[in-house]
Parts: structure tokens; sequence; C-alpha cells
């Protein structure tokens, strides 16, 4: 026989301000299985809940029925008073009197009324209540990073200082991400690659992280705090045991024509090739594509010439299997081509560049050493022309959305190039100048008033070649939309930055949510800013959206301290409100019949298949089984379950019904 | 011999009478028979298009109606203008059920909609090109400025023709029929189109930036494949030259009478003669 | 400033166009190779249209713009927001002639127009010599191009007499049915 308790809580006035707590406390007194109510002023305060706690001891409840606000609110502080005064915490339940009752009616009989039904149906819910109890899942303590850019830097240096395990992934042959072609960064000036290595290094050296370049995420199996990962190892063709780094290889390597990643094909590289003087690991790989041995079966110059015997040709894709807890994305982004633009030449024009392109011009380690030439003469343009906005906010040709960083950057190449070419002359074709961020706007008015830019608030139409030059037709909107030309040496895209291509795919690999143009979907744009919908996957950097360094690095860190939160605990504890699917004795032993329409159902890959072997080991039945540490209790499989085999502990059917019965059988 | 209808438009019938010739003769060299739809109608061009819009789709509209009765599937427009506008009315009225009705109700015959409509280099795209480089005698053998304007490829999402901005259907013919097509800045830009009498200065202007900038990039000629563009940038040459403080007299050919020439016609069988500014270096041929 | 939705709607139901969906980057008048010309160019007459001043729409359709445009579709085929100009220009040519509102100085193009569309009226098709007489008188600029014409009917493009094709009375019939 059931003994359940109700407490009608006043909220201050929230609640009896229109609905009239005496008199539910009164009728729930009434109520069958009812052994005890009474109602108070605050029930989440200390003397509430000892009135609750008392109430459980001295009147051996067997059930708790709180009348208050939202469950989302105070359902944890109620159930802990009630596991102290030694009762199941999942037999208490909160009937919601204040969001679903007084805050949304009047006083009157009406609202009482109903404050009165809502009460009536959660005490025939937890009349069928069942004890649960928490479920605790280990957790392996070691987090992989996927990405080795300043945003995959961060958090692996973060989560490693912390003292646990690291392994990063990093898909070429060097970490360092797009922050490491940079020439000098805004809102400082100061040099990408000066205070980017040492932190290279120090991931390579750090003695918590495993580093994997040249590597990919080939599956990621498990859940939160149970991740199991394969790694793909594509063949360096180059032992890392043996290779001390020299270098020989590629000053001796014929194959020499091959545009340079790095310095976005403004330069040339070998078949065998470290991408740039400063790359972690600072060791070469083979680009099978490009090598005259792995096309035409001839040349092992490298090999040859390799002191210490390291290369490897025969050596295929490796993979590896590792146990983690925790997974951080940060994949970064990338920029549109010239050639999306047919206005803009197709980018059959050798000197309109993209804005990481004159990063490489700028940059000291690029292909002019700094200087900024010409790709088609090495000339020093004389007058050079940046156009924001290439691609963004177009939704005609490019994306609609604003890129963010471009507006930052182009002022910062206006100014370098000022800053470089004495006697030239800048012109940066822009619609808003988007400069929010602390010493940002004071930068952009530098690059104008003090470096002498010209900015121009008007879209570019076309550029066309003529005799060397480049013509370009813009308009200045604040002339009345007058149509201005220039006669440019060179002219500088902000196109669009745009999701990594292999973005989707990874995406679907991990089973986290992407948005409609492919970056990484956070949980919450407001509250779960690195978090994905799937627990124990977080993200961090411009895999989420276009952003600069400072945000890239704060959010890095922020997936960190996620991950060191989840590790600080040897186990997870989650609540048991979860999927079951029932067992029974031989020879049935469920109602299942195993047709896992359920497992394609469940959103969240929670469901496996699970033989019920005979003592000789043979099966006699297949049924669906809910893995614990994946569900997250939203209920599709119960809808979908033809043999009502599968049922959600805490929202049973049973316990659905009760709720629903109540209100009928009045 | 394979037959197609044929829409000459009142330009071919007058001030561009050599398009039209060169058109056939060309056809003719191909074994292409073009039927001219019987009793066909000016397609109203920019004056209708400009003062009234439905008049302008109800005498476009006529013409489609005639060569869908007179039973053609496939008919070759080589003027720009008629194409474009013959197109987009068919574009737009398929579009819209309630407009069809309407203008078939005015033009007093029921229309369809679906007409194959063919521009020149669609035309020889389809049905010579692979015969194209057996037929040349005589390459080409200039540096061509090909010239598109707008009518050809704008607007895109409804003509489907060749790419924006720098177009190459025309180039490849050219360079296929032995001429060297040049890279230069001006395709697609407009010659000023219909204002040749009602503001010539528009016309020297606009036409003036198209024909410098084919001279300065040593173009020997500009082929177009629009009677509107053809007498802009060649009838009008003595105002452009006026406009440009500079006497340019490289000639404006139709691409089939250059491809006329390439595979043996005369200059007189495509009607060279007719130009304001003379073919010189017909005489090599 | 008068504000008057009425006309931005009917324009909006009439070429489908949004006109708060051009956020005034320019770059259709960068483009316009006929911008120089305009009294207003084309993203002005954008921003116009979005302040929904009657007085400012009313500059429009007496507007030497809007005669100028040649529909090239350059302005649309670069637009970001693919605003469809030369459709509005369309429909404000229409109106301005409709209710009388022509430029003055734009007179001359639109007498060109007017004199094609009658000799298309008559004839079924252009009959050219037609159309330069038409145009003269409705223009008085009788001298134009004198010296022109007889070079062309040498070279034998201008026929002295019109086509006239059988189907006149079912062109007459439609310009009476698209008359408004
Ligand atoms: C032209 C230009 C100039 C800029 N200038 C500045 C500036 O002056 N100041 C500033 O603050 N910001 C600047 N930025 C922005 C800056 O580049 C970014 O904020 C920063 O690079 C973002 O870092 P990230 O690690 O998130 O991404 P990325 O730098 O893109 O790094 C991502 C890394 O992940 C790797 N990766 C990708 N996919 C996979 C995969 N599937 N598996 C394994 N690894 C993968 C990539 O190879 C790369 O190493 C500029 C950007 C551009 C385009
Ligand atoms: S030559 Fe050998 S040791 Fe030297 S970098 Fe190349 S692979 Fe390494
Ligand atoms: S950041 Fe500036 S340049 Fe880049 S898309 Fe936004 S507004 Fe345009
Ligand atoms: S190009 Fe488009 S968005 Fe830009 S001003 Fe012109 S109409 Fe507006
Ligand atoms: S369509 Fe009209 S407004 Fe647009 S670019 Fe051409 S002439 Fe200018």
């Amino acid at each position: 026989m059931s003994k359940i308790g109700v407490f009608i809580c006043h909220c201050g006035e929230n609640i009896s301000a229109t609905v009239d707590c005496e008199k539910v406390a009164a009728e729930a007194g009434k109520m069958e299985g009812v052994e005890f109510a009474t109602d108070y002023k605050y029930m989440c305060s200390d003397p509430g809940q000892t009135l609750i706690k008392n109430a459980i001891k001295e009147k051996g409840l067997t059930g708790v029925v709180v009348g208050a606000c939202s469950p989302r609110m105070h359902e944890p502080t109620f159930r802990k008073a009630c596991a102290e005064a030694g009762l199941n915490p999942y037999l208490c339940e909160m009937s919601n009197l204040r969001e679903h009752c007084s805050w949304v009616h009047e006083k009157n009989e009406q609202t009482t009324e109903k404050a009165i039904d809502l009460v009536k149906m959660l005490v025939e819910k937890v009349k069928k209540n069942k004890p649960l109890n928490a479920i605790k899942v280990p957790i392996t303590k070691k987090a992989l990073v996927i990405g080795g850019g300043i945003a995959g830097i961060q958090a692996a240096l973060d989560i490693a200082n912390a003292g646990q395990q690291v392994i990063m992934v990093e898909k070429e042959p060097s970490i360092g991400g797009h922050m490491s072609q940079l020439s000098e960064t805004f809102p400082t000036l100061d040099c990408s690659q000066c205070i980017l290595t040492p932190r290279m290094v120090e991931v390579a050296q750090h003695p918590n992280i495993t580093l994997y370049t040249y590597a990919e995420l080939e599956h990621l199996d498990g859940f939160i705090g149970n991740f199991k990962a394969t790694i793909r190892l594509k063949a360096k063709s180059v032992d890392y045991k043996l290779c001390t780094g020299c270098g020989l290889c590629t000053t001796k390597c014929p194959s020499k024509k091959i545009p340079s990643e790095f310095n976005e094909g403004l330069g040339m590289r070998t078949a065998i090739y470290t991408p740039f003087p400063q790359a972690v690991p600072n060791k070469p790989v083979i680009d099978r594509a490009n090598c005259t041995y792995y096309q035409k079966g001839k040349c092992k110059v490298c090999e040859k010439v390799c002191p210490t015997g390291a290369i490897q040709y025969d050596l295929p894709d490796q993979f590896i299997t590792e146990d983690i807890g925790a997974v951080v994305i940060a994949t970064g982004f990338n920029v549109l081509k010239t050639d999306f633009f047919p206005e803009y030449g197709y980018g059959k024009y050798a000197d309109v560049l993209t804005g990481l392109q004159f990063e490489r011009l700028a940059s000291a380690s690029g292909p002019t050493l700094g200087e900024i030439r010409r790709p088609s003469d090495g000339q020093i343009p004389k007058k050079i022309v940046f156009i924001a906005c290439s691609g963004s906010r177009d939704p005609a040709k490019g994306i609609p959305y604003c890129s963010k960083i471009c507006c930052m950057y182009t002022a910062k190449h206006a100014m370098l190039y000022q800053h470089k070419v004495h006697d030239g002359e800048s012109y940066v074709f822009y619609m808003d100048i988007r400069a929010g961020g602390k010493n940002y706007e004071e930068f952009v008015r530098r690059a104008i008033e003090d470096d002498g830019v010209n900015y121009i608030r008007g879209r570019v139409a076309r550029i066309y070649e003529k005799g060397g030059k480049y013509i370009v037709k813009g308009a200045d909107t604040l002339l009345g939309s007058k149509p201005v030309e220039i006669e440019a040496d060179m002219v500088v895209l902000a196109t669009a930055g745009v999701s990594n291509p292999g973005a989707e795919e990874l995406a679907q690999k991990m089973h986290v949510s992407y948005d409609a143009y492919k970056f990484f979907a956070e949980a919450h744009p407001k509250l779960k800013p690195v978090e994905t919908n799937t627990a124990g996957i977080f993200l961090c950097g411009a895999c989420q959206a276009p952003k600069d360094i400072p945000e890239t690095v704060g959010m890095a860190s922020g997936a960190a301290a996620k991950v060191i939160g989840l590790f600080s605990n040897s186990e997870l504890t989650r609540e048991p409100l979860i999927a079951v699917v029932n067992r029974s004795a031989p020879p049935v032993f469920s109602t299942c019949v195993g047709c896992c329409m359920c497992q394609t159902a469940c959103p969240y890959n929670a469901i496996e298949r699970e033989e019920i072997k005979g003592r000789d080991g043979s099966v006699i039945k297949t049924v669906a089984k809910v893995n614990p540490g994946l569900c997250q209790g939203c209920g599709t499989c119960v809808a979908f379950c033809r043999s009502k085999a599968i049922d959600m502990q805490g929202f049973s059917n049973e316990q659905m019904f009760a709720e629903v019965m109540a209100l009928l059988n009045e | 011999m394979k037959k197609l209808g044929f829409y000459p438009g009142c330009s071919l019938k007058g001030s561009s009478s050599e398009y039209a010739q060169s058109v056939l003769a060309v056809a003719k060299a191909f074994d292409l028979e073009l039927t001219e739809i019987n009793d066909w109608n000016c397609c109203g061009a920019t004056a209708a298009h400009n003062m009234n819009k439905e008049l302008a789709l109800s005498l476009s509209a006529r013409i489609l109606a005639l060569a869908e009765k007179q039973g053609m599937t496939e008919v070759v427009v080589p003027c720009a203008a008629c194409y474009n506008r013959l197109t987009v009315t068919q574009h737009e009225l398929n579009k819209d059920e309630a407009l069809k009705q309407r203008v078939s109700d005015i033009i007093e015959m029921p229309i369809s909609g679906n007409l194959q409509i063919l521009n020149v280099m669609q035309l020889i795209d389809k049905y010579v090109a692979d015969r194209l480089e057996e037929k040349v005698t005589t390459p080409f053998g200039h540096k061509v400025a090909c010239y598109y304007g707008c009518l050809l490829v704008r607007p895109h999402n409804i003509l489907q023709f060749d790419r924006l901005e720098d177009p190459q259907s025309m180039d490849i013919l050219m360079k296929r029929s032995g001429a060297e097509p040049i890279a230069w800045g001006f395709k697609t830009e407009c010659c000023g189109a219909g204002f040749s009498v009602s503001r010539t200065d528009v016309v020297a202007k606009l036409s003036g930036n198209i024909v410098k900038d084919a001279a300065d990039r040593g173009a020997e000629a500009i082929i177009v494949a629009c009677p509107m563009c053809q007498s802009n940038l060649d009838m009008r040459r003595p105002q452009i030259n006026e406009y440009l403080k500079q006497k340019i007299d490289i000639p404006v050919l139709y691409i089939t009478q250059a491809i006329g020439l390439a595979v043996g016609l005369s200059p007189k069988e495509v009607g060279l003669q007719k130009h304001f500014v003379p073919v010189e270096f017909s005489e090599q041929h | 400033m008068i504000a008057n939705q009425k006309s931005i709607l009917e324009l909006q139901q009439h070429t489908g166009v949004n006109v708060n969906r051009c956020y005034q980057c320019g770059k259709c008048s960068a483009g316009c190779q006929l911008a120089d010309e305009m009294d207003f160019p084309p993203s002005m007459v954008m921003h116009m249209l979005q302040t929904r001043d009657e007085e400012l729409f009313q500059q429009l359709l007496n507007s030497k713009t809007i005669w100028l445009c040649v529909s090239c579709q350059n302005c649309i085929e670069r637009c970001p927001m693919s605003i469809d100009i030369p459709q509005i220009m369309d429909y404000l040519r229409e109106k301005s002639a409709g209710e009388h509102k022509i430029n003055h100085q734009s007179r001359d193009i639109v007498a060109f127009h007017r004199a094609f569309l009658d000799s298309i009226k008559y004839t079924g098709r252009l009959y050219e010599i037609g159309l330069i007489a038409g145009y003269k008188t409705r223009t008085f600029h009788l001298t134009q191009d004198v010296k022109l014409a007889p070079k062309m009917y040498a070279k034998g493009k201008l026929p002295l007499v019109p086509e006239m094709i059988k189907g006149t009375r079912n062109i007459k019939g439609i310009f009476s049915r698209t008359k408004h």
C-alpha cells in the first residue's frame, strides 16, 4: 500500500498569488494513498527540506510529490533531500504549479482546480515509480584532439598540462594550421611564427602528448568516457625513427615543380618535402601522387642520398586504435580561391590573390622573403587594391554570412603594404568595416589615419587585365555611387572563410551535427559554445565558424577545461532515465522480437544487438540492447517498438497511463 | 540533309542582310536546310520590351506559336536580340501557366512552349562542329577579338548559354576555323544597343571602349553574332573614331562570315562588301 | 518626406523584387556602363525606393535613368543579392510612360521606341525607312544621319518597300489587346 507525501510550495507569492495552496494541500490529503499533505512558503529552503525529510522518516513515506516550480530548477534539490532521508531519489516527483499554472492563469477557482489536478496526476504516477540507481560509467582519461592548428595546439597543451594524456591527429605533415602561414597578426602586428612555433615544439616534446601527423581519424565508436578511435597513419615513406631531418633528400629530389600548399601555390616544393623550415615534426614525407618513383617506377634518388637509410617506399598506410575518453574537434577552416568569381577573372590573373597568398608574400618565410612582389613578373606593385567581402555576404555566388576576420586582416594587409612599399598607394573597397574587438577599431583607424590607406565604400563590379595592369571598376557609394576606376598592379581578394572540404565526412563519422555551411555545430549558441550535441565531443576554433586567433585560443581553453573537468572524476554518473529492453524468464527471455526498428530510429546510435546464448554457446535469440552510456532518454525507440519491449525508466508507459487516467477518472 | 526552322528577324532582312546571307551560305555548306517561319513578325526588340511588357511577350509569343504550328521543333535564331527575346519569352510563359493562357488569348493561337531555340554558336556546335576542321580550306589566320555582348549570355539562368563575363563558345569555334582568339576585357560589356539612332553619343562611347580594347591588344578583326552589335561597331565607326580621337579600322565580322571564309566561301558569298569598315585582309584569302 | 507605402508595394507586387534586400553595396553602379549618364545610378535608385518617399519615387518616374538603362543585365548578374534592377527599370518605364511623366531630355529615346512600334504595328515587321521617317517627324531631328541612308541603300542594307506580313490584322489585334 502506497504512502505518499504531498508538499505544496507557495514560492513566496509566485504560486500563492493565484493558487489557493492550502486548499490544494487539503484536497491532496484526501487522495487515495496519500499519507501526508502540507503547504509551506519556501519548500526549497532549509526548513522546507527538513519538513520533507521529517515526514519521510516519521510517516514512513513510499513516495513524494512536491508541487512547486519547474523540475529543471529544483528536482535535484528535492531528490537529494529524499535520498538524505533514506528514500530512493527517483521516488520523488515534482509537479510544476508555477510555470504551468500560477504564472499563466488569473486568480480564481479554476486555477486552484488545475493545480489540484496537476498534483493528482503526479500522485498517481509516483505510485508506479520504481527505485532507480544512477548509472556509473568509467572514464578513459585520454583525450583525442583532431587538428593541429592553433586551436588544437592550445587545447592539447592545456589538457596535457593538467596532467592528462592527449593524442593529437593532424592530417598534414606538420602541425601549425593557418596561423603558421600568417605574416604578422592583428591587432598587435606580432610575428605569427614567433609566437606559434614555440608552442608547436612544446606539443611535440610534451610527455603527455602523442602526436600523429599525416594522420586522420578513420572511425569513432563508443560514448562519452569510452570512445574507441581508429586512426589512419598515412604512409610517410620515411622511417621517422631513422630520419634525422637533415633535409638532404629534399634538396636532391628531381621532382621540384609541385605548387607548395604552405605557400598557397606561390612557391614550389619537391615530392619529398617538409612543408616549411619550422615544421613540427621537421621530417619529410613523400607525396606519392607527385613522386617520380611512384608514378613512373624509376628514381629513388632520395634513397640513394639519405645518409641514414630512412626511406621506405613500400610501407602501406597503417591503422591504430586508441581508447579515449573525450574528443576535441579543432579542424579549422579554409578560404575560397580566387577562381569562383566570374567578374574577378575566374582565377586566371596571376596578380589577383587571396588574402592568404598575400600573407605568404608579406611573410619573412615566404617565397619573396617578405617583399611584396607580383607573382607574374616579380615587380613591386605601386598600386594595390584590396577587396573586402569577396564571396562573403554574397548569397548569389558565395556565402551569405560575414566571414568576420577579413575586415581586420585586410586593414592589416594594407598597413603591411604601406610599411613595406613607402611610395605605394593602397585602396580598400569595403561595404562595412567590422572591427569589434579590443583594440580592433583603433587598428583600422591607424591604417587609415597614419598609413594613408584609401578606404572606398563600394563593391567592385569587375576586374580585367590590360597591359600588365588590372583595371578595377568599383563605385564610391559615399559620392552618389560614382563609378571609380583604378589601374592596379595587384589585387587582393579577402575571400570568404568556409568550412574544410572534409568537415562533413568527419562530422558524420563522429555523429556530431553541422550547420548548413558544414561548420561543426555547437550544442547551444550561447550557453554551450564548446560542446557538440554528442556528450564527450567538444569543439573549438574556426571549425565552428571563421574566427580570429584570440577567439580561437579562448575557445580552445574552454574546450580543454571541459575535458579536464570530465577527467577529474574516475567515473561518470548519469541519470538512469534511459530506455531498457525488457527481460523475462526463459524460454521467452524478452518480448523483443529482434526486429531492431529501434536501432534505426535511435538518433544517438545507442542501441545494439545482443545474442542470448544457451549453455552450449548456441544463439537462442537476438534482441535489442540499450547502451546506457549512449542513451539520452529521448524515447524515440519506445514509440517505434511494435512489441512494446522497450520502455523508458522513470517515464514508463505504465506511469504515463496512470497520469492520464488520473485526469480521466474524475 | 538536316532540316531546321529559321527565324531571321527584321535586321537580317534589312540592315544586316549579309548576316542572313552568310548564315544561309554556311548552312548550305554543311548540308543544313533552314526553313523560314512563314509569316513571322518582328519580336518587338527593345522598344516593345521598354514600353509595354505584355506587348513584348505577345509579339514574341506569336513567332513561337507560328513555328509550333508549322511543325518545327528547332528554330535557328541568328540575331542575338531576337534569340534573347524569344528564349526569355518562352521561359516566362512556361513559368506561369496563367500568363501563357492570357498571351495565347491575345495572339489568338495556342502555344505549348517546347521549341528548341538555337543561336548560331549552338547551331554550329550541334550540327557542324565535328565536321568543321575537315571543311576548313583557308584557315582564318588572324588575331580576333570575339565579342559576345549582352544578349547572348544574359540572363544566364534563363539562356543557360556559355559562362558569364568570359564566355568561350565563339572563341573555340574561331580557333577551330584557324583564327587566334585573344583574351580581352570587353567580351560581354554593352555596345549601346538600341541607342544607335536616339543616343548616338552613348553608342560612340560604349562601342568605342570595346573597339579600342580590341585594337590595343592587336586584334585584326572583331567577331560578333548580333546585328545590333555589328552595326554599332561597324556603321558607327566614324562616331566611334571621333569619340576616341583615333582612327581604328579593324573590321567587324559575323562569326558566320569568318567561318564561311574559312570553309572556302568567297567574300562576296558571305557579303563582306556590305560592311562600312572595309574587310581588307579578305583579299589574302 | 511623404512616405508612400503604396507605390512601393505595387512595384514589389509587379516585379517580385523586395527592395529591402538591397544592402547598398554599389556593385551595380560600379558595373553599369550607363551610370555616368544617369541622373541616379542603379544603387541610388534602389535606395530611393527603400526610403518609400513618394517625392523620390516621382523623381524616378521623371528621371533620365530609366530610359538610359539598356537592360544589359550586368547589374543583376553581379549583384550579390540578385536584385532584378532591369525588371524594376522596366516597371518604372512603363509607369512613367503611362502617367505621362517621361523625362523631357529622354524624349528622343522614347520617340525612337514609339516609331519602332508604329512600324511593327502597321506592317508586322520593322521597316527601317519608315522607322527613321517616323523618328524624325517625332523629334524634328530632320538632318540626322542623312548621309548614312544612301550608303546603306547602296550596300543593299535598306529595302525601299516595306515587307508586309499576311497576319497584319492579327498584329493589330495584339497591339489593341495589350494597350492599357
Ligand atoms: C588571410 C588571413 C589572415 C589572418 N590574419 C589573422 C591575424 O592577423 N590575426 C588573427 O587573430 N587571426 C588571423 N587570421 C585567422 C586565423 O588564421 C585563424 O583564427 C586560425 O588559423 C584558426 O585556427 P584553427 O586551429 O581553428 O584552424 P586552422 O588554422 O585552420 O587549423 C586547423 C588544422 O586542422 C587540420 N585539419 C583539418 N582537417 C583535419 C582532419 N580531418 N583531420 C586532422 N587534421 C585536420 C589542418 O590541417 C590544420 O592544421 C587570419 C586568417 C586569414 C585567412
Ligand atoms: S635524407 Fe634521410 S635523414 Fe635526411 S631528411 Fe631525408 S629521409 Fe630524413
Ligand atoms: S569581416 Fe568584413 S570583409 Fe569580411 S565578410 Fe565581414 S564585413 Fe566583409
Ligand atoms: S549590387 Fe545589388 S545589393 Fe548592391 S547596391 Fe546594387 S542592387 Fe543593391
Ligand atoms: S541593366 Fe540597366 S541598370 Fe543594369 S547595368 Fe545594364 S544599363 Fe545599368
